[in-house]
């Protein structure tokens, strides 16, 4: 019976991981159900971009204070998951503090990981706050309504609780080596929790190792539980964010994609040999639908976006159309494509792998026109964004399917096309008096 | 304007035999609206000042099709595109100015995967080269006095990281210049992009132009500096719906280089 324990661990810690590798591979589905596209040039610079956005988070301290509060929450969860290693290799052996044969270095780690996590849990307490006391602008949008918003404020609290049973564990620890009790050798140093371990003064050995017990497994047990909350959250971009940076756009942020399949056809229509009457060839297939009205139209580095997108807002805050009271978010265009995306999921999940039309898409049924028709392609959101995702392809995308597929632009812009088409201009005006302005 | 200004055509460059040292791409708006006109004489004088031997399509050129692309039209872009590239390609033409930020970025980003790879310039890079090469210089006496302010083009600024040369040629008629409190990177656009320009607004509680302009009146400016047609249309609008047309006025680059020369 001594090693139930251990065996508990490792179940927990198999059930935890192999849900998690089962989301992933669902969510690695979903993304490849995008129209594909071949991004693989200039590698060291996706690499650099990788490095500098993602790592680094230069575009994070963008804004100063969220910057460096993100800072904190970010470098406190890489690190304090050296103690997570710790932890897993003490629950399979049924060891306790297996590093601290390290020795100082322990103590300064330890030291460290406590500073870390109280840091963590005051950036914790100001986003709540800014969430819910301050409540900017960007966290109240109609879009934030409902689950993303309870989402958001899940995440605080699981990630306070998280670093308040670390400490836990750690106070009870502290005390126990005090006391000398069997198991606790004196290791690691305890700068945050010696001031909780006051607390438990007159405890009895056998109290302080349940509580310290209780606070390791609680601890162990919500990592696991948080690594596969993920999926169902906002959250993934503590992951997505490094392969979406990497993918992310290294063009100018004005060029827009020359769709190829157009292409072949305007040449065709341009060749004067070519046979306006002929059949198409046998082996032609189904032509190519033009543009986007749900996720399956866009690319697949577009699908990531959506999943990498943790609902900041900096993209709505920065646009345009969005400051002046129109309905277009492009942080919605992203939560609406991930919503879709997840709804194709499981569609094929219950119907055996394969999407049976619902009679629903990403146009019109989560993302309007009107929505579609408020953009300038300004390009702030593009740029605003920390994680590098595109809002505005995807818009571009759907604009494209209104006016190729259903020719349902504005009727204004339909004016200035068949103006263009015309007489070259988007105005009315006769091509042989383009040099008129010379001489006026 | 008093003195007459010397343009020529491609077309009379082949009658010629010669070829130009750069072709200005006019647009449609710099060729047809009344206001842009004036920017494209102004940009023609100080072509002419610097003796820069340059030719314009004419009757030859088309919309550059950029604003259909943004409207999703993307048919109806590559074919003005391919039609445009084939009278470019047949000139031999190699360098392009242009006033209009829109016809740059497609000019530049978009034509050459159909074919078309010039070397394009927006007309402020160009103007700084003249200054650059000793080719232009500026008496710089008119606007001395003045607080100028300068509007970043979205498709000059973010789309292509433009934000050096038009400040860089505005110091030199020795004005002020004074910063929006968004500029550059973080500029707020001016409302025409992405089609919009042609179209109604769609239903809110502000027009953008509006937004732009307030951030252009905290700088407390003599005049809203742009280099883009469209701004420019949105920009004075703006000062319109403020009332102070009276007190600011909204003028390209070229405009004020070339009264300062």
């Amino acid at each position: 019976m001594q090693y139930l324990p251990n065996i508990i661990f490792a179940i927990a810690l198999v059930f935890g991981i192999g849900f998690f590798i089962k989301n992933v591979k669902k969510l690695s589905r979903n993304i490849k159900l995008g129209r594909d596209v071949t991004v693989n040039d200039n590698k060291p610079q996706r690499w650099k971009n990788m490095a500098k956005i993602a790592l680094g988070q230069t575009k994070m301290v963008v804004r100063p204070i969220a910057g460096l509060l993100h800072i904190i929450v970010y470098v406190g969860f890489v690190i304090i998951n050296i103690e997570v290693l710790e932890i897993i290799i003490d629950g399979l052996l049924g060891t306790h503090r297996i590093f601290a044969f390290l020795g100082s270095f322990y103590d300064v780690l330890i030291g460290s990981f406590e500073v870390l996590a109280f840091l963590v849990i005051v950036a914790v307490v100001v986003f709540w706050i800014r969430r819910n006391a301050i409540r900017l602008q960007r966290f109240i949008k109609p879009e934030m309504d409902g689950w993303p918003k309870n989402d958001g404020n899940l995440i605080l609290y699981i990630e306070v609780v998280l670093m308040f049973l670390f400490l836990t564990m750690n106070a009870a620890d502290f005390q126990l080596q005090q006391l000398g009790a069997a198991h606790y050798q004196q290791a690691g140093a305890f700068p945050i929790s010696q001031f909780i371990a006051p607390l438990f003064d007159g405890m009895s050995i056998e109290s302080l190792v349940l509580v310290e017990r209780t606070a390791w497994w609680l601890h162990i047990l919500g990592i696991l539980f948080f690594l596969n909350y993920l999926y169902y959250s906002k959250h993934l971009h503590i992951l997505l964010a490094f392969p979406n940076t990497y993918y992310g756009r290294l063009k100018p942020q004005g060029q827009f994609n020359n769709v190829e399949a157009v292409t072949n056809e305007v040449k065709l229509m341009l060749d004067p040999s070519a046979d306006p009457f002929a059949a198409p060839a046998e082996d032609a297939g189904e032509p190519e639908k033009f543009g986007a009205s749900d996720v399956m139209d866009l690319n697949w580095v577009q699908l990531l976006n959506a999943y990498t997108c943790t609902e900041c807002g900096r993209c709505t805050s920065e646009c345009p159309a969005n400051q002046t009271g129109k309905k277009l978010s492009p942080r919605k265009i992203m939560m609406d494509t991930r919503d879709r995306l997840e709804e194709v999921g499981k569609n094929m999940d219950t119907n055996k792998g394969v999407f049976v039309p619902d009679g629903k898409q990403l146009l019109d049924d989560y993302i309007t026109k009107e929505e579609l028709w408020a953009c300038t392609t300004c390009n702030a959101c593009v740029q605003a964004c920390p994680v590098s995702i595109d809002p505005l392809s995807i818009i571009v995308e759907m604009r494209r399917y209104l006016v190729m597929e259903q020719s349902a632009a504005p009727t204004e812009l339909n004016n200035m096309m068949s103006n263009i088409e015309n007489n070259g201009a988007p105005w009315p005006y006769n091509q042989m008096d383009r040099l008129n302005w010379v001489n006026e | 304007m008093s003195e007459a200004l010397r343009v020529k055509t491609m077309e009379e460059f082949v009658a010629q035999g010669a070829q130009p040292e750069i072709l200005f791409w006019v647009g449609s708006a710099g060729s047809y609206d009344d206001r842009a006109k004036k920017i494209s004489r102004a940009f023609v004088k100080i072509l002419n000042k610097a003796n820069v031997d340059f030719a314009v399509l004419g009757a030859e050129e088309s919309c550059t099709g950029d604003v259909a692309k943004r409207a999703g039209n993307e048919f109806l872009f590559q074919m003005q595109a391919m039609m445009n590239i084939e009278v470019l390609n047949t000139y031999g033409i190699t360098r392009i100015v242009t006033c209009d930020p829109h016809s740059f970025n497609t000019l530049k980003n978009e034509y050459p995967s159909l074919g078309g790879n010039y070397d394009v310039v927006h007309h402020t890079e160009f103007i700084k080269e003249l200054m650059d090469n000793g080719r232009l210089s500026l008496e710089g006496k008119v606007y001395k006095e003045k607080r100028i302010t300068f509007h970043d083009p979205c498709y000059l600024g973010r789309a292509n990281a433009v934000y050096d040369a038009p400040r860089d040629i505005l110091r030199k008629t020795n004005a002020t210049i004074v910063e929006m409190k968004r500029h550059k990177k973080t500029a707020l656009c001016c409302g025409a992009g992405g089609a919009q320009m042609f179209k109604e607004p769609e239903k809110g509680d502000m027009d953008i132009n509006v937004l732009r302009t307030k951030d252009a009146l905290e700088t407390n400016p003599n005049i809203i500096a742009t280099g883009c047609p469209y701004c420019n249309t949105m920009m004075t609008d703006g000062i319109k719906a403020h009332e102070k047309e009276d007190s600011i006025t909204v003028l390209d680059v070229a405009e004020l280089i070339a009264n300062s020369i």
